[in-house]
């Protein structure tokens, strides 16, 4: 197994955090003057052992071997030195900063002044023009990073990653908001890495990407490693199978809702933020799955928590059940029974030390309020157990606090906090992000049930096979315009990739 | 959704975005002293002026301290308590040998450098406290700082309160040292003479200015505040950069005490008692983001100047001391209110 060739040799990592095995048993070796791939779920644990590689976690078991010597990293810092160089999945720039002061931070060029060291600016300014005059980019180091848009950053991020003149670039979902072009762009600039002799190491859910660019492929599945094969020995069918452990066909449960008259109608929505989303016009029908679908910064997040009320539009109607109503705020939505489960599950969604019982009722305490305006405990306990059962909250009780349970099971909390409001609409963004490739299936079957008991859904999703095996229809959008809605029986992945990347060039 | 109560409210909003730019900042100030000026000629003597820049000076030096850390995602309670430390320390180094309630009595007179660099060494021992605590233990700073402040104020009461003297004010303090605080270039025979408290003010500002500007460590202070996780998985160590600045706001502090107990010719135990409130929201009337990341020396110095007029303004108006106050309150919570629209409009 340990090949002298290899520049990295990830050997038998494992990594648990509190209730989960993110990492078991995971060995990897990558090849220099290669792309190796790691393709896998959400979930899966590409990020972990990433994460791992990188210094930022450090493993349980296990150790990581570089260009043949045993390393032990502690930060950031240790894996830079030694020639690993990240482009992260969450982005990290620095907003109220240069373009310049961000590519070079942590390793600021400086000269000597006197008995001080001082930045050297017109340096920085030379090299990253040099750097991206070299990958063909046309970025001003000198302008705020605040004022780029997504797909600006991400290429300042990738020429980031290239400056670091690294043996290992580890690309981590690299083109989630890059454009086609942008895209190929990108590729050249791999292929030559590539050339020089430096492995890159490709996170990507993009089949098509991977069987383009990558040379081996590592597939995981619910943290460990499925195998590591030529990429030419594989098609996307066989990825996902895989990827996935089971067939295609099964993935989605039956659906048995019958989407009837129109509840929902947003008319002309348009964002107060001009950068946002426009003109946005679509229906939602009773127990009908309405799919959300387009690339990050799509603003279909945006578009959907300003349905709620949680952001300022400019112009637009709502109408419900034929009347036109007015949302300001999350109250009012509630109100209107419509309710949102918000993209962030840990950020925005749980209340991580409350326990489940109190994540259950936080939305609807008020109905609760029994005599002298104290809480009635026991109708509470009542409703929470019913919660509970009927969604089948895996929780040893339910004064566990949420923060012990997985990701799955606090998603279905609070699809039960949400359920207790009673709402019509239910709008879920991304739901099933961060959750095991089992619970996934559980979140489908609920979804699909609350459908066929007459809620309407609408339901963004950054997975294409979810939004083909879960939508009646799928609206797609595309810098911050609806593009058009497919029917989901007919919808295919490439004509929602032409939707989406619409406006792009 | 009412769309045009939507539109004007963001309309609103962009005004007020421009209006809290920098600039406008300064224009603020000058326009308070022109109107000051217009009702009370006397407040634009020269004089008066001076003695406004004198006033400030101390002050700048605090706020210049406590401005570097707000840009780090941090605050210093601590700031005003060091400034009292860093005075009582000083001042005892410097009383006259004939004084009669000396509180070393068999203290020879010291070379001046010595109650200067007393002073410059407690702020630095509570800065590297302070960053210790932040940095290593995790403590938020608000509650490191405020630890800090109370330990700061014990040890200060306890070096001033000896037996048989008891905890006294202490003066008669040599005129060398005064003269740091009260002199000026005139007496260098200077054409023009400018009060040497002012010029260290004007030096120190220049020296923060590179720190934040030039430097590694200031550079990695507006990464860190802009966004620790970039700081972090960028390689820089976090831990080495926070117990610098907080390091350098103790300096700030240790010699803004020295200052304060030469300009005024003495110190007590309760000298600098609130001035990190004072220094904090002049920094932030300045345009230092309360959030971190943001803000600018000039922005300090002008928080810092537009907060000394007004105290000195309105006396000369004649508006009584607790109007003062209020009037004080409201400026801060405007600006800040201002400061934070930047962020809340986002959405």
């Amino acid at each position: 197994m340990s090949d002298i060739g290899n520049v990295v040799e990830l050997r038998h990592i494992s990594k648990s955090f509190p209730g989960v095995k993110a990492l078991d048993d995971v060995s990897v070796n990558v090849r220099p003057g290669s792309v190796h791939a790691l393709m896998g779920e959400n979930g899966a644990g590409k990020s972990t052992l990433m994460k791992c590689l990188f210094g930022i976690y450090e493993p349980d078991e296990g150790e990581i071997m570089l260009a043949g010597k045993k390393v032990t990293f502690t930060g950031a810092r240790q894996a830079l030195d030694a020639g690993i160089s990240m482009i992260h999945q969450e982005l990290h720039p620095i907003p109220y900063r240069s373009v310049m002061d961000n590519i070079w931070l942590g390793r600021y060029p400086t000269r000597n002044f006197g008995l001080f060291k001082l930045v050297n600016s017109a340096k920085m300014y030379r090299d990253t023009k040099a750097l991206f005059d070299g990958l063909e980019m046309d970025v001003d180091p000198k302008i705020w990073v605040r004022t780029l848009s997504v797909s600006k950053i991400q290429s300042m991020e990738i020429a980031r990653s290239v400056s670091y003149n690294a043996k290992v670039i580890i690309m981590d979902e690299p083109t989630s908001s890059l454009t086609e072009n942008e895209v190929e762009h990108l590729f050249k600039i791999i292929r030559k890495l590539r050339d020089e002799g430096r492995a890159i190491i490709y996170i990507s859910h993009k089949m098509e990407e991977i069987l383009e660019i990558a040379d081996e492929v590592t597939i995981m599945r619910d943290g460990k490693v499925v195998g590591t094969y030529p990429s030419a020995e594989l098609t996307t069918d066989l990825i996902i199978k895989r990827m996935v452990g089971r067939d295609l066909t099964n993935r989605f449960p039956p659906r048995e809702n019958v989407p009837g008259e129109v509840i929902m109608r947003v008319e002309n929505f348009t964002s107060a933020n001009p950068q946002s989303f426009k003109d946005v016009s679509f229906e939602l029908r009773k127990g009908e799955i309405l799919g959300l679908g387009g690339l990050m910064g799509a603003q279909r997040t945006e578009l959907v928590e300003s349905i709620f009320g949680l952001r300022l539009v400019k112009s637009g109607k709502i109408w419900l059940n034929g009347q036109e109503v007015t949302i300001k705020n999350p109250i009012q939505a509630k109100a209107h029974k419509i309710a949102l489960l918000t993209e962030e599950r840990r950020t925005t969604g749980i209340f991580p030390i409350l326990s489940v019982a109190d994540n259950t009722l936080i939305a609807n305490i008020r109905s609760y309020i029994g005599r002298f305006l104290l809480l009635d405990r026991k109708r509470e306990a009542r409703d929470v157990q019913r919660s509970v059962d009927t969604l089948m909250v895996k929780t040893p009780s339910p004064s566990t606090l949420i923060q012990n349970l997985s990701g799955g099971n606090q998603q279905k909390v609070i699809v039960a906090r949400w359920l207790l409001t009673e709402p019509d609409i239910l709008i879920l963004d991304e739901p099933t992000r961060g959750i095991d490739v089992g619970a996934k299936y559980e979140i489908y079957s609920l979804i699909a049930d609350l459908a066929k008991r007459g809620k309407s859904i609408i339901m963004i999703s950054s997975e294409m096979p979810e939004l083909l095996g879960m939508s009646d229809r799928i609206m797609v959008m595309c810098e911050g315009r609806a593009t058009g809605i497919l029917d989901g029986k007919t919808a295919t992945q490439e004509k929602i990739m032409e939707l989406a990347t619409e406006f792009m060039s | 959704m009412s769309s045009s109560a939507a539109s004007t409210k963001k309309f609103d909003g962009q005004a007020i975005k421009n209006f809290a730019s920098s600039n406008a900042i300064l224009l603020v100030l000058i326009g308070i002293v022109l109107f000051i000026g217009i009702y009370r000629p006397n407040f634009l003597s020269i004089d008066n002026l001076v003695n406004i820049l004198r006033i400030s000076s101390v002050r700048a030096i605090i706020a210049l301290g406590v401005g570097g850390i707000l840009i780090a995602r941090g605050t210093d309670l601590s700031a005003g308590r060091t400034v009292g430390f860093a005075a009582v320390i000083s001042a005892s180094l410097a009383q006259r040998p004939d004084y009669a309630s000396k509180l070393f009595p068999d203290l020879p007179q010291l070379a001046i450098c010595w109650p200067i660099l007393a002073a410059l060494a407690v702020g630095l021992l509570v800065g590297l406290l302070n960053g210790s605590i932040v940095a290593f233990l995790n403590v938020p700073p608000f509650i490191a700082t405020l630890g800090t402040m109370v330990m700061v104020y014990g040890a200060e009461s306890l070096y001033v309160d000896r037996p048989p003297r008891g905890a006294q004010p202490l003066g008669g303090l040599t005129d060398e040292f005064t003269n740091i605080g009260t002199g000026g270039t005139g007496s260098w025979n200077w054409p023009v003479d400018i009060p040497f408290i002012i010029l260290i003010a004007a030096l120190l500002t220049f020296i923060i200015y590179i720190i934040l500007n030039k430097t590694r460590l200031g550079k990695n202070i507006y990464a860190y505040g802009g966004n620790p996780d970039a700081a972090v998985v960028s390689g820089v160590c976090v831990w080495k950069n926070l117990l610098l600045v907080y390091a350098i706001g103790g300096l700030c502090y240790g010699l803004a005490g020295a200052l304060l107990a030469s300009r005024t010719g003495g110190a007590t135990n309760n000298y600098g008692y609130g001035y990190e409130l004072d220094a904090i929201a002049a920094a932030v009337i300045g345009g230092v983001s309360v959030w971190g990341g943001v803000g600018r020396v000039s922005g300090m110095i002008i928080g810092v100047l537009i907060f000394e007029v007004m105290n000195n303004g309105l006396v000369v108006l004649g508006v009584s001391a607790y109007w003062q106050q209020i009037v004080k309150g409201i400026i801060i919570v405007v600006a800040v209110a201002i400061d934070i629209q930047k962020y809340v409009k986002k959405r």
